[in-house]
């Protein structure tokens, strides 16, 4: 059963449209993400959750109950802000405790849920330290404590790891993530950052232009993108222009001199996406020049010439002779890992 | 070569102050001392002024109660004048800060307009609408209901302190303003999720963090009313002297320039170490907020 349900929510600022027909069923303990470029209305469906925002359309549920009906003061949601929005004139612990505060919680209960607070997130000793004399990511943790204190009924990410430097976000996601599994908290993340969402998520919820372009676990999204935006959005991929074949037998799918037996179903002109890391050099397949070979250490970029247009290709680097700037390869894979679409 | 090069480096920065290192020093700091001196100078009906050193006017400040008494009301319309500013002022910036773009620069306008225009018109302002017991502010008010009878505003302290917040206004409200800029735009809401209700969110989220800018506004205001000589000089008259018409009367009107001098001195250095104390104070006060 669904914990947490949108249905057809949409968002109207005048005349444009910001979220269009969201649904999305939520079940309890899950981490989801709302992942896609700035401007794609994950903030705005976030906000709406949280009650800053009244949707235009539509139903948002909590365990069967209107959200929608209640304030956003008695939602008893946890929400961690993008600017982390830490209270400056409070020290780290009457920070956390404000929640506790406002839900009447005796004192001698408060003092001890915050130390268990900042001790779960790793910030035991710095109860009396005021947020602008700590780090970016102690504010962070301030903030995540702050909301998870109160044992919300859902945790809110607002782009909680943007702020972050690329160190510190790596070692921040992990902590997130077993902290959301230890105390299993349903958990919402707004992000725009693909590696994030599908280091985190059970699920992931790929946006853009206020529509929901894909539902699925980061695998499904990465491995079976519904649309080219998905496929785009989420790594570096290959799309080529292929043609069916429907005359031959068995019916195939040809990109330039690269060939495979056609799946069920499409004709005629389609494009075929395939992942840089699935694309091997082999004996046949695709012409291709390397134009410029680029290590990576654990692994090697390659940009090509293709004759269906430019082409990246990533293998690994397990010690194997690999080819040379200029030299000419033919670049093949296996029908399983390609996505064919219908169109060009 | 190079350390003559190095000397006339040292030397760029001086050189290139100078011109307004030279005005600061010839129209305030020499004027300053002047008058500093003037006030230890002896002065007679007849004799003018004796350039010799002698503490007779500080002596005469310290003594009668007369001066004391005007420095006291000249502190307590001061204070009220704060007060009253600090309490119009800080939630006028703040629901000025929640106003759609284009009514916000509109009211930010109406509450600016005051400084483009004189203090003095404005005051004489002031005194057509308090204009005795037939002033259209009683006549509101009585017809209103709030007051029986008329209350004095011209010559007294209530009327001065009314016209000084009016003209002190927009120190005030650019001050909170500009304290209120620095806020969170999520701070209101990171409360409200956390179950605060819009009366905790101001007293305990808004005001901690917008009181350096009321106090900062308030040693303004404050400075600014303790030594305002226009609004005094047309509210209160000969009748009700502060410190500021008192140096001005003895200069004018008495000739004596050495008490004069002396009653600016005093005022100069109180209020010195008024805005200066206070200043420390808040600082330390807040020092998590200022960071």
């Amino acid at each position: 059963m669904a914990y947490l349900e949108l249905e057809g929510v949409a968002k109207q600022f005048g005349a444009q449209t910001v979220v269009d027909d969201f649904s999305l069923s939520v079940g309890k303990g899950e981490f989801i993400s709302f992942l896609g470029p700035s401007g794609c209305g994950k903030t705005t469906t976030l906000q709406m959750i949280a009650g800053f925002l009244d949707p235009t359309r539509g139903a948002i549920r909590l365990e069967g109950k209107d959200l929608t009906a209640i304030h956003p003061a008695k939602r008893g949601l946890g929400i961690v802000f993008q600017s982390y929005a830490l209270f400056p004139h409070m020290t780290a612990a009457e920070n956390v405790a404000f929640g506790l505060e406002m839900r009447n919680v005796p004192r001698a209960e408060r003092a001890e849920r915050v130390r268990d607070a900042l001790a779960m997130v790793g910030l035991a000793g710095y109860e009396d330290r005021h947020p602008r004399r700590m780090s970016g990511g102690q504010q962070q943790r301030v903030a995540l404590a702050r909301a998870l204190v109160i044992k919300p009924s859902v945790l809110l990410l607002d782009e909680p790891l943007s702020n972050l430097d690329a160190k510190l976000r790596e070692g921040m996601q992990i902590e997130l993530r077993q902290i959301q599994r230890t105390i299993g908290t349903t958990t919402i993340l707004v992000t725009h950052d693909q590696n994030e969402a599908m280091s985190l998520s059970d699920r992931i919820v790929v946006m853009s232009q206020g529509k929901i372009e894909q539902i699925g676990t980061p695998q499904e999204t990465y491995e079976k993108p519904a649309s080219a935006f998905v496929s785009q959005f989420l790594g570096k991929t290959n799309d080529f222009a292929a043609t069916i074949d429907r005359a031959a037998t068995p019916a195939r799918v040809i990109a330039g001199s690269w060939s495979a037996p056609a799946p069920v179903g499409l004709s005629g002109p389609v494009t075929v996406s395939i992942r840089p890391e699935r694309i091997g050099f082999g004996d046949a397949g695709l012409n291709a020049t390397i134009v410029t070979r680029i290590f990576q250490g654990n692994h090697w970029l390659f940009q090509c010439d293709s004759e269906c247009g430019p082409a990246i290709v990533i293998r690994q680097n397990d010690g194997e002779r690999q080819p040379a700037e200029g030299e000419a390869v033919h670049l093949a894979w296996r029908p399983e890992d390609m996505s064919v679409r219908g169109g060009v | 070569m190079s350390m003559a090069a190095d000397e006339r480096n040292a030397r760029a920065p001086w050189a290139l102050t100078a011109p307004a290192l030279m005005l600061f020093v010839g129209v305030l700091l020499i004027p300053l001392a002047m008058t500093v001196m003037l006030s230890f100078h002896d002065w007679g009906q007849y004799k003018g002024i004796e350039p010799v050193f002698i503490l007779k006017n500080w002596h005469e400040i310290a003594t009668d109660p007369y001066y004391a008494e005007m420095f006291w009301r000249t502190f307590r319309i001061a204070i009220l004048t704060t007060l009253l500013t600090a309490l119009l002022g800080a939630p006028e910036a703040y629901i000025l800060n929640r106003m759609d773009g284009r009514w916000k620069s509109f009211f930010l306008l109406v509450i600016l307009g005051p400084l483009l225009i004189s203090v003095v018109a404005r005051t004489l302002g002031w005194a057509l609408l308090f204009g005795g017991n037939n002033g259209l502010v009683n006549k509101l008010l009585m017809s209103a209901g709030v007051i029986r009878s008329p209350i004095p505003f011209m010559f007294t302290e209530t009327g001065m302190v009314i016209a000084l917040a009016h003209v002190m206004m927009p120190f005030m409200v650019l001050s909170v303003w500009a304290a209120l800029q620095r806020l969170d735009p999520q701070i209101e809401n990171a409360a409200m999720s956390l179950g605060a209700g819009p009366v905790t969110i101001i007293r305990r989220i808004i005001m901690p963090q917008i009181m350096p800018g009321v106090l900062s506004g308030a040693i303004i205001v404050f400075s600014l009313s303790a030594s305002a000589f226009a609004t005094p000089a047309i509210i209160g008259g000969r009748r009700l002297k502060v410190a500021a018409t008192l140096a001005y009367d003895e200069f004018l009107n008495t000739l004596n320039w050495p008490l004069g001098a002396a009653v600016a001195t005093l005022l100069l250095v109180a209020l010195v170490l008024i805005v200066v104390g206070s200043n420390a104070l808040i600082e330390r006060r807040y020092a998590e907020v200022f960071r």
